[in-house]
């Protein structure tokens, strides 16, 4: 179902709201980051000079102007991925393609084949998009626990809905080490997401 | 540049900006991040206002269910809590109110009473479920003829502390002037003799000890909202 005018291996609108995201992402993370410090979950905090925001209220109001940023750019690269067919790339294969292609990626003997995406990264894509669902339908919740309390309901009540925000993060930041090793690894892949590339 | 050196890049210009652009903590020297985060303040004000349902309650929760030992929250220690002589306390009333008559705690007690078991969360993101109970604000609201076409109302405290809020969240029938906590009068640490209980808004919203309270279409701001902290700040 390839689309035969696409030239390039990236589209521009791909390439765009991928550092949009970028540069969201870890602004959410890094206000995020100093936000759990001041009242932590866990028995650890964060880094002071790896956040973003000096202190708790230059922390929350990056942290809810970048929402925006996150969810806008978010829902165009939705539309765009459903619209126009993008998503038949991203759809993860059966366990035995995933699991071949895990044995070869672990080997480091895993081809990069250009402008196809492998049963590994098929996972790894779906998987940080459906965390990026919940950290903000989480967020959503803890923003807002009483007019949008269905949602803070869906995740068990707004202490929950903490902890389930917190785990997206983390899902969000693993893929995001993983994702800069495998591009460290195959450096070619990085230009394309900048020009487009060529097929 | 490879891609973990952009990255590298952008987590330093966040950095950078974290210890030079963001610091948000002189409102009277706003540089061009501060003035940002002013605007998209500004901006979720506006949203919290538009989803703000006056008819969406605040969970309620069972006497079982609150946290005890209770938990002291301010910008000062416990022992700092300010102790205002009951006796010769009186409400004053400002701005756009008809009837501007101080009013006594025993005539504040006087009034019809309601109780709650409601949830406060802390901007820090805690929570604590409590029970409170007090003259609705809205009911106090008419009763003294304020107008309530009027876009704030606004709080001054024995300790210092001042906030406002918006009309609509002051109306709401869970906003009470709380009188009472866990069942007894408010002690000095939990805001006596009258502090504000406000549940579909964060904490710092409910602020204790209150002195004076107006009605007006100036933005009257708070100790923390002047600070950086979102002003509505609705749950």
């Amino acid at each position: 179902m390839r689309d035969k005018r696409i030239r390039v291996i990236h589209p521009w609108i791909l390439r765009l709201t991928h550092w949009l995201n970028a540069f969201a992402i870890v602004m959410m993370i890094g206000s995020g980051w100093q936000i759990y410090n001041a009242s932590p979950l866990f028995g650890f905090s964060f880094p002071i000079t790896i956040t973003i925001g000096q202190w708790l209220g230059a922390a929350i109001a990056w942290h809810l102007a970048m929402m925006w940023l996150l969810v806008g750019n978010g829902l165009v690269y939705f539309i765009w991925t459903g619209a126009s067919g993008h998503w038949r790339k991203l759809v993860p294969p059966g366990p035995k393609a995933i699991w071949r292609d895990m044995k070869l990626a672990l080997s480091f003997r895993l081809a990069h084949e250009t402008g196809v995406y492998n049963a590994v990264q098929r996972l790894l894509y779906t998987g940080v998009l459906l965390a990026g669902v919940v950290v903000v339908l989480s967020g959503l919740a803890i923003w807002k626990p009483v007019q949008l309390w269905p949602l803070c309901d869906l995740w068990g009540g707004y202490f929950a809905a903490r902890y389930v925000h917190f785990f997206a993060m983390t899902a969000i930041a693993l893929f995001l080490a993983v994702h800069l090793a495998l591009v460290a690894m195959v450096p070619k892949v990085l230009p394309p997401m900048i020009t487009g590339g060529k097929l | 540049m490879n891609r973990r050196q952009v990255m590298q890049r952008a987590m330093a210009l966040g950095f950078v900006s974290g210890l030079e652009g963001c610091n948000y903590d002189d409102p009277n020297h706003p540089d061009l991040a501060d003035k940002f985060l002013h605007a998209m303040s500004a901006w979720n004000d506006r949203v919290q206002a538009a989803l703000f349902d006056p008819h969406t309650l605040a969970p309620t929760f069972r006497p079982s269910q609150i946290t005890m030992p209770p938990r002291f929250n301010a910008f000062y220690d416990i022992s700092q809590a300010p102790v205002v002589d009951e006796t010769s306390y009186r409400l004053e009333l400002g701005g756009q109110i008809a009837d501007k008559t101080p009013w006594s705690l025993a005539q504040l007690n006087a009034l019809p009473q309601e109780g709650q078991i409601t949830r406060l969360i802390c901007v820090e993101g805690w929570r604590v479920i409590g029970q409170w109970a007090g003259v609705p604000l809205g009911q106090f609201l008419r009763r003294v003829g304020a107008d309530i076409t009027c876009r704030y109302v606004s709080f001054q405290c024995a300790d210092g502390y001042y906030s406002s809020i918006d009309m609509a969240s002051a109306l709401h029938p869970q906003t009470l002037l709380a009188l009472q906590f866990l069942g007894q009068p408010l002690t000095p640490a939990f805001g006596a003799p009258v502090r504000l209980r406000i549940p579909t808004k964060l904490g710092f919203k409910n602020p204790k000890s209150i002195m004076q309270l107006a009605v007006t279409n100036i933005y009257p701001g708070g100790y923390w909202e002047d600070q950086g902290y979102n002003w509505f700040s609705g749950s």
